[in-house]
């Protein structure tokens, strides 16, 4: 009883300790993984991503490049690839519409890093996949439908 | 302490490609084992790389990113030599990192 609550404290002291030193070096939102702080993550659909994220009105666009599968027969692991052609790209956001939980990634692309990034995804069943791009003119994205197949067929 | 990442960061004219494998369970807190508990979740949330200090990339992950992550990127502004490192950080608070030198 006695360990758990100094177990407890120290856990309480190490987070609060922890979080005044990231804010004050800035890292904060680099390192936060607490759910309360990551309201797109909580999203059930596309549009509440849109809503967390501030994005209102985006536009579809062909200056995103995004690769997917059109047949996957692993739904477990899924290659996506997304290249922004838009200028001043800050991020880069993956959105799988049918998952439990749709918000996939939000990547943040720092100047001098390229509006590019490739990665494996689950996808739970047959689903929408979106790449959302973060500009200074606007949010944009592009969709792809990702066909899971079940069994070993690849019918 | 998880295993080690395998990163991989090629100078190809001026820009550096990344390509990292995390060793991550990625579980989603949907799963049931055999005795039909939910396993519960537990996966990588944030993501970040700095060469020489500077932040290249850094990323918020949920629970869709396939089990033993892989991600690649490209950056500009570095030479063979400098160094990249990796870290990430998981809904356990567990955290890794690796570095490697730019090939």
């Amino acid at each position: 009883m006695i360990n758990s609550h100094r177990r407890a404290f120290f856990h309480v002291t190490c987070r609060v300790g922890l979080s005044a030193l990231m804010v004050s070096f800035g890292l904060r939102s680099a390192l936060s993984w607490a759910a309360e702080s990551r309201p797109a993550f909580e999203s059930r659909t596309l549009d509440e991503v849109f809503k967390a994220l501030g994005i209102s009105h985006p536009q579809q666009s062909t200056d995103i490049t995004f690769k997917a599968p059109e047949i996957a027969e692993n739904g477990a692991v899924v290659p996506l690839e997304v290249e922004s052609k838009l200028p001043q790209t800050r991020s880069i956001i993956l959105v799988v519409e049918k998952n439990p939980h749709v918000m996939t990634a939000d990547f943040s692309i720092p100047e001098g890093t390229e509006p590019f990034i490739a990665t494996r995804v689950k996808v739970a069943e047959s689903s929408n996949v979106h790449a959302i791009v973060k500009t200074d003119a606007g949010a944009f994205y592009a969709t792809k439908l990702v066909k899971v197949t079940l069994g070993g067929c690849g019918g | 302490m998880a295993d080690p990442m395998r990163i991989r960061a090629m100078l190809i004219g001026d820009l550096v490609e990344v390509k990292v494998l995390m060793a991550h369970d990625m579980e989603t807190g949907q799963r049931k084992d055999v005795d039909g508990n939910t396993v519960p979740a537990h996966y990588i949330v944030s993501i970040g790389a700095t060469c020489n200090g500077r932040t290249v990339l850094s990323a918020q992950w949920g629970p869709s990113i396939a089990k033993n992550p892989f991600l690649s990127f490209r950056f500009r502004h570095a030479k063979k030599g400098d160094k990249l490192t990796v870290t990430w950080t998981d809904t356990g608070g567990d955290t890794r990192t690796d570095e490697v030198a730019i090939g």
